[in-house]
């Protein structure tokens, strides 16, 4: 049984699933040191996240847990959207990037005793034969046909082999599916956030969200738990997407020809709506993941996928109002390490009240058990 | 394998209670079926074909089981089969305790615009093992199958009533893994009701169809056709249950075992259908 993690590697701490797994990280008493390493800076305000500007070379990510004595590393940093870069960067990253992190935490001196890898549903793909929930251990009936999905199976690879190599390593993938939330921008979000929302004439396809809640949850369950392998991250419930977009009280444009849809797409591009080639799939066949796998390790998802769909919605009425109210967030280095080390700055925790772990572990031992009543009600 | 297998390593208690709740806002369940569509076609179209135009007659219904799973299994005919709707509606109306039956139908529906967006909603399921295995075991629904697939459908109307292949099996080893029992069913009627004289082949492989069948309205009256069905008179005879719980650890590791049940299956709904046959007096009237 290997000990809890303390020393915690996020990668990919610019990414939106890093710096949600390092703020979350932070509230936990028990983990002594967080670095982050990415190649910018993230872009959400952490408390005690060091952050180290480095490109993915292995030898210098090896120095890093090497001198920090990093017992677990958690790999956000996976390109699962061709919206975010460019094939070539997305490539360099998820291929190079991955077998470079998997190099700095092997050999026989390493400290790094669990691995957690972000992968996403798009291992599976989306084709006619596929079944109605793919479960963990199935494999693609086809091979990948975007680079998206060339690269994400690639890495998986790497990280299977890895696992091979290190039994003593506790080595967790979590295959997400397409994540929605008010923070978070994927082609999904965008499709999602259009006037009117284009469609494949005759078709419906299943679809299935994870909240963005739930993604940056499941992450930190896994740093938290022991749970070796592979899991599907989605929420309960799989929308047709004609439900979706009804949820978002949106119209519905089925302008998409179901022949010759590759010929269509860049007449729709002109008009300033793209869609990745790896979603392409999905607005024919669509995807459902089986995520019992996940709930059998205990873990509770917080949304089903019409509830994240909902605060999608929410949110895409709020945002015109709320625009300009926040100013982003700026990473500077001078000012982060004067508020961190400075002894000029107050505090906010010394003095004043704070409740103790007991009483916040009994606080949520109450919620749950008035959730499940409440649920139990529901189901009668 | 270096990473633990990890839906698969769930006792099959764990399975049952992990599935997803029902959420009641919603109007379809996760397999894309639509109460309203579904509700609104059995009161209009099933409900005209199953009493004015097939004047269906049902035997033995009591060997549907009221709760838990089972597959169904019967013979298959048409262009467009009527048979699949027609056994769910004679379980909708004649059951003591109705329930909703899943067809499992051909993958080549979901890359077939229409059918897609349609056939989900009728209650439809893609005919995949893992899909099967969830249905039967995990949700103990019913579903029907059609182990003779395309060929069934397809045949000519001079080989009406001889049943085809019964696929590689697959059905049975299926059953057994959800340990649910096998009703096979005889239908007779379907075969009259859209008899295929022929098929093209040049027209198939220019509009991607599965078959181009020639039928007595196919393809004079276009699209119209798939709806358009003679009035033949429908027997629908549900036979006894097979129960697969009972033949050892991991049955369907036994080929042999699994090819001699489907065999068995096979013969015992052509005897049946045969005996029908003999009964029967006219086509159009039973």
């Amino acid at each position: 049984m290997p000990t809890a993690s303390r020393r915690i590697l996020v990668t990919g701490l610019s990414t939106y699933w890093g710096g949600r797994v390092a703020q979350e990280l932070e509230a936990d008493d028990d983990v002594e040191a967080i670095i982050g390493i990415d190649r910018r800076p993230p872009k959400v305000a952490l408390e005690r996240t060091e952050f180290v500007q480095v490109a993915d070379h292995h030898t210098l990510i090896r120095r890093i847990v090497q001198g920090a004595e990093l017992d677990t590393v958690v790999d956000t940093r996976l390109v699962t959207d061709s919206i975010t870069t460019t094939p070539r960067k997305a490539h360099e990253n998820n291929v190079i990037g991955t077998m470079n992190i998997l190099a700095a935490c092997s050999g026989p001196e390493t400290t790094v005793r669990k691995v957690v890898f972000r992968s996403s549903a798009h291992y599976y793909g989306s084709e006619q034969d596929d079944p109605a929930f793919f479960t963990e251990e199935m494999r693609r009936p086809h091979p990948p046909r975007t680079p998206i999905e060339r690269d994400i199976v690639e890495a998986e690879g790497a990280v299977r082999d890895f696992a091979a190599k290190h039994p003593d390593t506790t080595v967790t993938v979590l295959r997400f599916a397409n994540g929605l939330g008010p923070d978070i921008r994927t082609a999904h979000s965008e499709y999602l956030g259009l006037p009117v929302v284009p469609t494949i004439l005759g078709f419906d396809p299943r679809q299935q969200y994870v909240h963005e809640d739930d993604i940056a949850g499941a992450l930190v369950h896994a740093v938290r738990t022991d749970m070796p392998g592979i899991y599907n991250v989605a929420g309960d419930g799989v929308l047709a997407l004609s439900e979706v977009i009804g949820l978002l009280g949106k119209p519905m444009a089925p302008i998409l020809p179901p022949w010759g849809t590759e010929l269509a797409l860049p007449l729709l591009k002109r008009l300033g709506v793209t869609i990745p080639p790896e979603m392409r799939h999905e607005l024919r066949f669509g995807r459902g993941l089986d995520n019992r796998a996940l709930k059998a390790t205990g873990y509770r998802l917080r949304h089903t996928s019409r509830e994240t769909v909902e605060k999608l919605r929410e949110h895409q009425r709020l945002h015109p109002l709320l625009r300009d109210q926040v100013g982003p967030y700026r990473y500077e280095r001078e000012v982060e390490d004067f508020l961190r080390w400075s002894p000029s700055v107050r505090r906010p925790d010394e003095g004043g009240w704070r409740p103790t772990k007991e009483q916040v572990l009994e606080l949520r031992r109450a919620l749950d058990a008035l959730e499940r009543e409440d649920r139990s009600g529901a189901q009668r | 394998m270096s990473l633990p297998e990890t839906t698969t390593a769930l006792a099959p208690t764990e399975r049952r209670d992990l599935l997803p709740g029902i959420e009641p806002e919603r109007t379809l369940d996760d397999w894309g079926r639509s109460e309203r569509v579904e509700g609104f076609f059995d009161q209009t179209v099933y409900e005209f074909y199953y009493r004015i135009w097939f004047r269906c007659e049902v035997e033995g219904i009591e060997n549907v089981p009221g709760q838990g799973g089972a597959l169904l299994v019967s013979n298959h005919a048409g262009a467009l089969p009527p048979d699949a709707m027609m056994i769910a509606k004679a379980i909708r109306e004649e059951h003591p305790r109705p329930r909703v039956v899943r067809p499992l139908v051909e993958h080549f529906f979901k890359g077939y615009p229409g059918f897609s967006m349609l056939l989900p909603k009728l209650g439809c399921v893609p005919a995949h093992p893992a899909n099967v295995q969830r249905l039967l075991h995990d949700e103990q629904q019913l579903a029907l199958v059609f182990p003779e697939g395309r060929k069934g459908s397809e045949k000519l109307f001079k080989d009406r009533y001889r049943l085809r292949r019964f696929g590689r099996g697959g059905f049975v080893e299926s059953a057994m893994r959800a340990r649910v029992p096998i009703v096979p069913i005889a239908l007779v009627g379907a075969e009259e009701a859209q008899p295929i004289f022929a098929h093209v082949s040049a027209l198939q492989k220019l509009t991607r169809l599965i078959y181009f069948p020639i039928t007595p309205t196919f393809p004079w009256l276009g699209p119209l056709a798939m709806a358009a069905y003679l009035p033949a008179k429908f027997k629908i005879r549900f036979l006894e249950p097979v129960p697969t719980d009972e033949m050892g650890e991991r049955p369907w590791e036994d080929q042999s075992l699994v090819q001699e049940v489907a065999q068995e299956i096979r013969a015992r709904i052509q005897e049946e259908l045969l005996d029908m046959l003999g009964q029967r007096r006219s086509v159009w009237f039973g």
